[in-house]
């Protein structure tokens, strides 16, 4: 098994499971055992956790990769040390970052509920077809990549968290804003949305949505 | 043969090296340079096979009968004292002759302070510098104060290329300019700061990817590389610096201090090449090197002995590699009669069905002498063991992995009627396969096991944090234990193998090959494009070296057509081909007809092209040519062309620029043979040649200074100034005028020729595009193929079953190209020669009802071992297990979960999750 079989949903399930940090370690770039080359599958997939994290409210840094060669190992070791302390630093998972248990957990569970989504969208709009490790990142880190994720995941991702807070009974739209992290406008532009295509329904009476 | 001692018997010893740290003598550690100390009873180095110790002769109980520590902590009782050499007689039918090479002593000769200087090192004591196994553990430290060097200075043909070889050697060592460069990579990665010099001759990047090599080192920050003689000024003798002398076109002589001296040694013949030369009957060449046969760099003097490896004279990892493999090939010709006459099938007990059974999981947790046990509470890594979910049993062992240990897991299953095995030791990677064994020895599937490595990733590294280590031990047993719940039993696939080779083309690589194969019994199709057979040997007509190519071209030729057992198509094509390992079927088109070819393997050696040069005047003034056909005029006595007043000949046309990035490697000594020919038949013509760099490497740089000492004058030029060649008019005579600046004189020469001859480029061929194609295969960013690892493969493609040879590879001599086809013809028997070829069971399968046919995995798979397939229910994605590789890259593709990969599931890598997550 190659580092290119790491899969977005092992990174979320260690989260869910309340890890603080995931370390996934491949193989150096262009040295690959297999000849597929993964590691750099591996690199893409954890760019775009991490901004999935990023859009969660989650620390970024709390997931990392690193290429290395089995006589590596003093920099696996001092990569280690670095790394634990750092996810040290950072604190518990969501109490980290200030966000409660029961957010952090629908967070999470909207997120791994997309995930077949996203394989979709990875493949069609954002994987970077060059084996390079600094188109990699220059993608990753690009306006483009930005628009094309709050066009795609970062939209999905919204509507998916305001469905499971409604699962738990009904809101408003500056409730939810505050549990998801987003403007009342964002909000209520995912709600419009969502109530077209029957998802949600707004409640006159109480003055705030519930699922349809 | 005499067999010495080692005092320890390897069948008991299981390399856990307790006997070393007990050990009190300390003693300079050999393999390290003696840069450090080991110990007299040690292992050679980490990955020493057999992984065991051996006592030297600076034990004190071998001098003066005191001490037996080693013993007493030996806990298998592997040490043996009254071991005595043993004399061994083995009657072969032939012999392989690998004793490689020794590094040139600079203490010798006094070179460069080496030995009198501490902070002057050789390329070697360097490259254990940076070893993370090293001297410092892959610190780079000054032997004089133990700190980081931030000035290094590399100085190359160190006992090589010597005008005056007294002590040194003529020759080029062939490799040092590129170790050099890693070594300069290697450092910059350790610290970015450090500044490197490298002090050089000519810069000989001829093999392939090289010159891209030294462009990236070149581009470093803070790396120099200087065109210089250099010698040693002095030591500093407050910071044991050290100063070189040199001299710059711009500053002239100049001295320049550094913290640390790297001498970059070249390659000398083994110490005992001499009495190995006497002992076997073979002749050794004039510098020391086996003297070989000119048509075949692999067989000695004497018939029946083969060499491999530096023996032969300076040689790369890759030359080894397929070298080795080629006197492989060339003993099987010799032996094939008696192939696996002396090997044993193992029989195991037949599998016992424990599929539908509830997971009955046996625990055992190795001691590993101390290696584990020092650091990790092993019994209580037991006791949790026995309370985690399906565990049935557990126990504790000393060596899980001796022979003992192994019979005793095999019985505990079969005992306690035991479905699925942990074993918490070391690295799967070491010891997987038998412990794989060990279940089959009890009757059960071999995939019912996972290996908890406490070893490696437990107790090495947390020494001073025993508790931790052992909740970290048990953690990584409750992993496994999750993990050994969801395996399911898998069996690795036996593919038949058809005993037929096919090879694609027919110049002398595909020629070699193909009567190797042959002449050990297997069929061979040898399918060529052109209507005769040769390729660009044709062409050539003699070597530096004196071979007569035509004559051997024809002997070669004639021993293909004559052989029963190949069959030749010229005219040829390739519309087609399918299959896999052992398995494939092609097409040929060759005279109107179609051929329909089942063979196991495939050998290509579709050769390279000469590039038609677009400059100098070439194609428009007939006096200028390729230096091919240079040598067709010389072999064919054109009267105009030799008696010629002045010939130039411009090397590097159409390489090593923006267009190709690379060196053809044979240009260099391909206008030295010339030129050498030239001057015998015409020693009064002045023959020019202008150069980049003389890439003369190996024992061609003898040629090179001949070449000089008969008057053929070298000029170099820049990349930034060609040469400027126009036909003029002089004093009534039509000349070429060639204009290069003179660096020594630092003004424009103007030469004027009759004659003009371009080292044209060698280009990737047509035909190997093609077969790129159809055979699945890729390219390096030149077009030439990618082997499948460029040092331990460089005959294979990633692709099972199919080989490569010859210039297809990347340009080579007509010696190198010989050597490479018997390396891959060694190669294809290896796989020929058995009835199967077995495919590991851990590969993917498709859900198909789960399958929307998006194609992703397919995108995602390099081997092409996906591809749609129509079912009643539609298109669905299948797998063909015979190519997959195990990789699972597509697993993480699929939207729907409907691809898995065996044995990395995701159900067994989720439970291993969750179990580490305490869940």
């Amino acid at each position: 098994m190659c580092s290119g079989r790491v899969d977005l949903s092992f990174v979320l399930r260690a989260f869910s499971n309340g890890m603080d940090g995931v370390f996934i370690g491949g193989c150096r770039y262009n040295e690959c055992n297999f000849g597929t080359h993964g590691n750099y599958h591996a690199l893409n997939m954890v760019l775009l956790c991490q901004k999935i994290m990023e859009h969660l409210g989650l620390n970024p840094e709390r997931l990392r990769i690193e290429t290395m060669s089995a006589g590596d190992g003093t920099l696996f070791a001092e990569v280690m040390n670095e790394f634990g302390k750092k996810v040290k630093e950072l604190g518990p998972l969501g109490k980290g970052e200030g966000i409660d248990e029961k957010a952090l957990k629908s967070k999470l569970e909207a997120v791994t509920n997309l995930v077949p989504y996203i394989r979709l969208v990875e493949r069609e709009r954002l994987r970077v077809p060059v084996k390079s490790e600094e188109e990699i990142l220059n993608f990753f880190t690009s306006v483009e990549f930005n628009r094309l994720f709050d066009e795609t995941v970062g939209e999905k991702l919204a509507i998916s968290q305001i469905i499971s807070l409604l699962q738990e009974g009904p809101l408003t739209t500056g409730e939810i804003a505050k549990l998801i992290g987003l403007t009342p406008s964002e909000v209520s532009r995912h709600l419009n949305s969502s109530s077209r295509q029957r998802f949600v329904r707004y409640d006159e009476g109480r003055k705030c949505y519930a699922l349809a | 043969m005499i067999k010495k001692p080692k005092y320890v018997d390897e069948s008991k010893c299981t390399g856990c090296t307790t006997c070393v740290e007990y050990c009190p003598v300390k003693y300079p550690d050999q393999f390290n340079q003696e840069l450090s100390q080991n110990k007299a009873i040690h292992i050679y180095f980490a990955q020493a096979i057999p992984l065991a110790t051996y006592i030297d002769e600076s034990c004190l109980y071998l001098k003066e009968k005191k001490c037996s520590i080693c013993q007493a902590v030996c806990k298998t009782g592997a040490i043996d004292f009254n071991q005595t050499p043993e004399r061994v007689e083995v009657n072969v039918g032939a012999i392989v002759l690998s004793p490689g090479f020794e590094p040139f002593d600079p203490k010798l000769r006094n070179d460069y302070g080496y030995g009198k200087f501490e902070n002057v090192v050789t390329s070697l004591d360097y490259e254990r510098l940076l070893s993370p196994s090293g001297a410092y553990e892959g610190e780079i430290l000054r032997a004089s104060d133990k700190k980081h060097p931030h000035k290094i200075a590399w100085i190359q043909c160190v006992g090589s290329r010597q005008v005056n070889p007294e002590g040194g050697n003529s020759y080029c060592s062939a490799v040092c300019c590129t170790y050099a460069q890693k070594q300069v990579i290697l450092t910059k990665e350790h610290d970015a700061e450090v500044e490197c010099t490298i002090f050089h001759n000519d810069i000989r990047s001829y093999n392939k990817d090289f010159e891209r090599f030294y462009q990236r080192t070149e581009t470093l920050p803070g790396v120099r590389f200087i065109r210089s003689y250099v010698s040693i000024g002095k030591e500093i003798p407050e910071s044991k610096n050290v100063t070189i002398r040199y001299s710059t076109p711009e500053d002239g002589v100049k001295e320049e201090e550094f913290d640390m001296v790297v001498l970059s040694v070249g390659l000398n013949p083994p110490a005992e090449a001499k009495s190995l030369a006497t002992k076997f009957g073979i002749e050794l060449n004039s510098h020391g090197f086996c003297k070989t046969i000119p048509s075949n760099p692999m067989e000695a003097t004497r018939p029946g002995i083969f060499v491999s490896g530096a023996f032969q004279g300076p040689s790369d990892i890759p030359e080894s590699v397929y070298t080795a493999s080629g006197a492989g090939s060339q003993c099987g010709e010799l032996l094939d009669y008696r192939r696996g006459k002396l090997s044993q099938e193992r029989i195991y007990p037949p599998e016992r069905d424990v599929s539908q059974e509830e997971p009955k999981i046996g625990v055992f947790v190795c001691h590993c002498g101390a290696n584990i046990s020092r650091i990790v509470s092993v019994p209580s890594t037991v006791e949790y063991a026995l309370s985690l979910p399906n565990v049935v049993y557990a126990q504790e062992q000393l060596f899980s992995c001796a022979t003992n240990s192994a019979k005793e897991i095999s019985d505990m299953v079969k005992e306690k009627g035991l479905n699925r095995l942990v074993i918490a030791a070391c690295s799967p990677r070491t010891l997987e396969p038998l412990f794989r064994d060990t279940l089959r020895e009890a009757g059960i599937n071999q995939y019912y096991l996972d290996m908890a490595n406490i070893r490696e990733h437990c107790s090495w590294v947390h020494a001073k944090e025993k508790e931790e280590a052992t909740q970290k031990a048990k953690d990584i047993i409750r992993m496994s234990v999750a993990r050994a719940c969801h395996l399911d039993p898998l069996q690795d696939f036996e593919l038949q193998v058809n005993k037929t080779a096919l090879v694609v083309g027919g110049g002398l690589a595909g020629l070699t090959s193909a009567l190797s194969v042959a002449k050990q019994g297997h069929e061979v199709y040898l399918v060529e494009k052109d209507t005769d057979l040769g390729g660009m040997a044709r062409r050539i007509h003699y070597t530096l070296e004196g071979l007569d190519v035509q004559a051997y071209l024809r002997d070669v030729i004639r021993q293909v057509y004559q052989h029963p057992l190949i069959h030749v198509y010229t005219d040829a094509a390739i519309t087609e081909t399918d299959g896999y390992v052992g398995n494939f079927v092609t097409k040929v088109k060759s005279e109107g007809r179609v051929a329909e070819i089942k063979h196991g393997a495939a050998i290509l050696a579709t050769g390279a092209e000469v590039y038609q040069p677009t400059e100098y005047l070439y194609g428009e003034d007939d006096r200028v040519m390729t230096h091919l056909e240079l040598e067709e005029q010389i072999a064919k006595g054109d009267e105009r062309l030799l008696t010629s007043e002045s010939l130039v000949m411009i090397q590097c046309v159409g390489c090593r620029n923006e267009d190709r990035n690379y060196c053809s490697r044979i240009c260099c000594s391909e206008s030295i043979k010339n030129s050498l020919k030239l001057k015998e038949l015409n020693p009064q013509m002045d023959v020019y040649i202008l150069f980049r760099d003389m890439r003369t490497y190996g024992f061609k740089e003898d040629y090179y200074r001949e070449a000089a000492s008969k008057d053929v004058r070298f000029i170099r030029y820049e990349p930034q100034d060609k040469p400027q060649v126009e036909a003029v008019e002089e004093e009534g005579r039509p000349v070429l005028r060639v204009t290069v600046t003179d660096p020594i004189l630092g003004k424009k020469l103007e030469i004027d020729a009759e004659a003009l001859v371009l080292a044209a480029a060698l280009i990737p061929s047509a035909g190997s595009q093609e077969a790129a194609k159809l055979f699945n295969l890729t390219n390096n960013a030149d077009g030439f193929f990618k082997e499948a690892h460029v040092k331990l493969r460089p005959v294979e493609f990633a692709v099972d079953g199919v080989y490569l040879c010859g210039m297809a590879h990347y340009p080579k001599f007509i010696s190198e190209t010989v050597s490479q086809a018997y390396g891959a013809a060694g190669r294809a028997i290896t796989l020929l020669s058995h009835e199967t070829v077995l495919a590991s069971g851990s590969v993917c399968v498709v859900n198909e009802s789960n399958c929307i046919s998006c194609g992703a995995c397919i995108t995602a798979c390099t081997y092409g071992a996906i591809q749609f397939h129509d079912t009643p229910q539609g298109r669905k994605a299948g797998i063909n297990p015979a190519l997959c590789k195990g990789d699972g890259l597509c697993n993480t593709k699929c939207p729907t979960g409907a691809i898995s990969l065996k044995h990395f599931t995701d159900q067994e890598l989720l439970s291993q999750i969750d179990a580490a997550s305490g869940l």
